[in-house]
């Protein structure tokens, strides 16, 4: 019997305000006219913003709540927060572009705070049960939330296949707990971590069990050869929807590997790191050079996004302090980075996303000076070049890794990250480099698209530039268990 | 004013970044008030390394004007910059060619003005930023933030084939770079900072020491970067697509300074660094380096266009250079680094020249001229003093430098010193043919009698040059003062490295100084 104590709802307030806030929108969503529905994202948006309130407040009294269920620590506290800040960002970007493409439902607010709260729950969680129905809680509303164009062809193929292959991977990683459970007789990780502390107590159960949860979780993070939904379903989702698909749900799969595999599975470290080798290997080999071919802004974006994944499983390979701060900084980078270069695909793609090709980017630079510079800072960023956080995540990430005596696996992950910088370039060719009429949307950035263009933006000169302080937060949080 | 006396280097810098923000805040329109900013900030940049060059004390050893401060706390990342007489030449040599590249655009760049010379002042900011850096991170961020302005001003700005060239100038480099950067996150990791003096103090002091293998993959790390930025035989490709695809200021600069950079990165932390693994690998890169010199002189003969075979003839000029370097010996490494003044002038002054008949003629190629002497006295003129200060000849830069690597080469092994003596004969074949093909002789072309002659603009610019190339050839002496400390520290460390390696008669073949 639990027994509900004030500390116990002050340390799940954060979740509680993003769920009530759902609610509300569900709520007042039949009784706003048409024209006025805008309102319920900016409505949304506070909630967001409440829920960051709340967390400060959660941040005052760490420790677990619900008899183990839910548990407060500087790591999920990072976590959560980044959560936020990609809901936020995604939010702001997402007012306009409903208006415009004619699917302004309050649903979809609704929907963007109930997969950051199970994403929170992910996070925020030493007990595997509920890291499931967290995962569970946020793969439903964003497989919902990929096929939100309901009349669009392309929207409904991406959100079949994502709940599809979605659900599989949930199945993996529900199996995996249930024979973690068979093996050890726990789901919580703190004991887990206790009962499995030697590899002697690992019996092949374990192994079984520790194979098919990484199996589910590389496919929330799309890592090779889990990926094959992923360029799919980037590029029939609407952009926005995107944006966030692209970080949130990965950082939250990231969050719970780092959980599993750095803190509660340490022991069986050797192996993991041969798993964890050859997938990061893969994936950014396979990623980055399919990125090469690809003629779509959304599909190629999509590969990065898996290339991306492949260094932070480098970050995780490395292990230790370092690779788990790492791959903190690298997350939000990440963060910053893919929402601010998706939100702004979606504005250019135009009514309907019809303008997605690279070749509708010719002479932009010439039309839009502004817009092609924004752009070209996210794929300078996104390619890692200095004085841009991209750079700094890199680095770091490899710094872990070179520590950890991975000097092969960091030798591939430069130079496939020259390999990228190939595709990257490719978009300012075109902008900069082509002479031509830009098939691009004219419209001017609506302002709260600016807003969090402008957010991202600086957010990746002021973490390229100076990460000192930051670096400190994720030291902080770099912990993966309490 | 205490930013100048007490941040002078931060100032020089910064200077050039600070003039581009103010071209970023200028309407687009404006475009003769932004060459002008721009003339004015690159102006004030080269008296600020006139100021830097004229303080500098050429007896103190170590580096000087060091500005040190931590920058992020963990990982350990200092902003400590410093210079030594090779980095002022260096940058005095910056200094120099930037505005003469501003001069060079002033008419030649009519679309995206502002954009064109914002990226000029920005990569001023790297290429300086690169050689004050004693940070290896700090020194890691300058070398690939300057890849980004050039690119554009290559792709952009740049003839019929500029977006293959830009891709393959960046891909090029950061292929070396990327290796570079794990070497430098294993020299991190083992030394526990990113401090190139700590660094080089840990390793010498033998508190840390580097396993003869892990030595060589570091050299090899850090040399490829260094030689694809040279370029070095056989990774010189990149670089006739660059120079000749590049506008006249992106010829100038890149021939000028970033070509230095991979010199100056072996000076600066390939031999101090790893003196052993350098010992090893000199008959290796001294022989490439031979190669590269006649090859290039080879190549660049049978060029029909006259930037192209600018472009091959710096193959050619910097394979002295490394052949210098890798001579191990004062006359060598200070012929080395005059030579890389030396040509940074010369060749920065033939692509402005080249630069200057595209302008009027709209071609490059040199079956289209003859007989320009008669048109274009005044061209003619300056266009052979600096084709005679490229070959080397006595009283002219480029002689000094050459004379002094023959003789470190020789030194170091007489068939070294025979065979890059071929190359100075070889390089005024190509260089006194292209000549008489182009001015002499009748003109062939009637486009070519009504040319206009030099205009004010471009006369100031020549003079300029002129007078530097006689004052390098006639009295090199302020600039060689001021590298004998460096040098001789040098090879002192090289030596100190290896004993049996007995320290060369630094007398008797200093030949020209003093």
């Amino acid at each position: 019997m639990i027994t509900v104590q004030s500390a116990d709802l002050i340390r799940v307030m954060p979740q509680a305000i993003l769920a009530g806030f759902a609610i509300l929108v569900m709520l007042f969503e039949p009784f706003l006219p048409a024209h006025r529905k805008r309102i319920l994202g900016w409505f949304a948006l506070f909630g967001v913003l409440a829920a960051g309130a709340a967390e400060v407040w959660t941040s005052f009294s760490p420790g677990s709540a619900f008899g183990g269920n839910v548990t407060v620590d500087n790591f999920s506290l990072y976590f959560m927060a980044l959560f936020l800040g990609v809901a936020a960002l995604t939010l702001l970007g997402s007012f306009s572009y409903l208006d415009r493409d004619h699917i302004q439902y309050g649903e979809f607010y609704a929907l963007v705070l109930m997969a950051t709260l199970g994403m929170c729950f992910m996070a925020a969680s030493t007990e595997l049960i509920m890291v499931f129905l967290g995962l569970e809680i946020s793969s439903i509303s964003t497989y919902v939330l990929a096929g939100f164009k309901r009349t669009d062809a392309l929207s409904n193929e991406a959100s079949l296949k994502y709940f599809l292959l979605g659900s599989f991977a949930t199945a993996f990683f529900l199996y995996g707990i249930a024979f973690m459970y068979g093996a050890s007789g726990t789901t919580n990780l703190i004991v887990l971590s206790q009962r499995l502390a030697s590899p002697s107590q690992w019996s092949p159960l374990a192994w079984m069990a520790l194979i098919l949860m990484f199996i589910g979780l590389a496919f929330k993070v799309s890592t090779v050869p889990f990926h094959v939904w992923t360029p799919d379903v980037y590029q029939g989702a609407p952009a926005p929807v995107t944006a966030f698909l692209s970080v949130g749900p990965k950082a939250a799969a990231f969050a719970v590997l780092i959980r599993l595999f750095l803190g509660a599975l340490e022991p069986a470290g050797p192996v993991i790191l041969r798993v964890l080798w050859v997938s990061a290997a893969l994936t950014m080999i396979v990623g980055n050079l399919a990125a090469l071919w690809q003629s779509n802004v959304k599909r190629l974006l999509a590969y990065s996004a898996i290339a991306h994944a492949g260094y932070v499983l480098v970050g995780i390979a490395a292990g230790g302090t370092e690779g788990t701060r790492s791959v903190l900084f690298y997350l939000a980078v990440y963060a910053l980075m893919n929402v601010g270069v998706f939100l702004l695909v979606a504005h250019l793609a135009g009514p309907g996303e019809h303008r997605t090709q690279i070749e509708d980017y010719t002479g932009l630079a010439a039309e839009r000076p502004g817009v092609a510079a924004l752009l070209t800072v996210f794929m300078l960023s996104l390619g890692g070049l200095p004085t841009t956080a991209g750079f700094f995540a890199k680095f770091y990430v490899f710094r872990a890794a070179v520590h950890a005596d991975l000097i092969g696996l960091t030798i591939i992950a430069v130079l496939t990250s020259v390999v990228s910088i190939y595709y990257y370039l490719r978009l300012v060719v075109v902008m900069y480099m082509r002479e031509g009429k830009a098939e691009t949307s004219a419209a001017p950035l609506p302002w709260a698209l600016r807003a969090a263009l402008v957010v991202s933006v600086a957010g990746i000169f002021y973490l390229g530039l100076y990460p000192g302080d930051f670096l400190l937060l994720t030291s902080l949080a770099g912990h993966p268990l309490p | 004013m205490t930013l100048l006396t007490n941040h002078p280097l931060t100032l020089i810098t910064f200077l050039p970044l600070a003039g581009a923000i103010v071209i970023a805040l200028m309407p687009r329109n404006a475009c003769a008030a932004i060459r002008w900013v721009t003339l004015a900030f690159s102006l004030l940049t080269f008296f600020l390394a006139i100021m830097l060059f004229v303080n500098f004390s050429s007896n103190q050893p170590g580096m000087q004007f060091v500005e040190h401060f931590s920058w992020i706390a963990s990982p350990r990342i200092g902003y400590h910059i410093g210079i030594d007489g090779l980095s002022l030449l260096l940058i005095l040599l910056t200094g120099f060619l930037t505005p003469l590249a501003v001069l060079a655009s002033w008419t030649s760049i009519t679309t995206r003005v502002k954009e064109f010379f914002l990226f000029l002042l920005v990569l001023e900011t790297g290429m300086i930023g690169v050689f004050v850096s004693l940070d290896l991170f700090l020194f890691f961020v300058f070398w690939e933030s300057m890849l980004i302005p050039m690119y554009f001003l290559i792709g952009v700005w740049g003839h019929e084939r500029r977006v293959y060239a830009a891709v393959k100038f960046i891909l090029y480099t950061m292929i070396g770079s990327a290796l570079m950067l794990v070497g430098i996150l294993y020299l991190y990791n083992l030394t526990g900072t990113f401090d190139l003096e700590m660094i080089q103090r840990q390793l010498s002091a033998g508190t840390q020491s580097l396993s003869g293998s892990a030595q060589v993959w570091l050299f090899l790390a850090f040399f490829l970067a260094f030689a694809i930025k040279v370029p070095m035989f056989p990774f010189h490709t990149w670089l006739p697509d660059a120079h000749v695809e590049a506008p006249t200021a992106g010829s100038v600069i890149l021939a000028g300074v970033l070509l230095k950079m991979g010199t100056y990165g072996i000076l600066r932390f390939c031999l101090p660094l790893f003196p052993q693994a350098s010992r090893e690998f000199a008959p290796l890169i001294s022989i490439l380096a031979i190669v590269g010199i006649l090859y290039g002189s080879l190549v660049a003969m049978v060029q029909p266009d006259i930037k192209r075979l600018v472009a091959y003839s710096s193959v050619a000029h910097m394979g002295f250079v490394v052949l210098g370097i890798f001579a191990f010996n004062m006359s060598g490494l200070e012929g080395a680094i005059y030579q890389m003044c030396s040509h940074g002038v010369s060749t920065g002054a033939l692509f402005i020249l080249v630069g200057m008949l595209y302008d009027r003629r709209h071609t490059r190629l040199i079956k289209d001229f003859g007989g320009l002497a008669t048109s274009l006295p005044v061209y003619s003129t300056f266009f052979m003093i600096v084709t005679l200060s490229s070959l080397g000849l006595p009283m002219l830069n480029g002689f000094v430098g050459e004379f002094l690597i023959i003789v470190g080469a020789f030194h170091a092994r007489a068939l070294y010193g025979v065979l890059a003596a071929v190359g100075v004969v070889l390089s005024a074949v190509y260089l006194l043919w292209m000549y008489q093909r182009v001015f002499y002789g009748e003109v062939t072309n009637e486009k070519n009698r009504i040319l206009p002659d030099c205009n004010w603009r471009e006369k100031v610019m020549l003079i300029a040059i002129v007078l530097t190339i006689l004052w390098m050839g006639i009295y090199p002496q302020p600039f060689l003062r001021r590298l004998d400390v460096t040098t001789a520290r040098i090879i002192q460390h090289l030596d100190y490295s290896m004993p049996q390696y007995a320290l060369q008669k630094p007398d008797g073949q200093r030949g020209l100084r003093r």
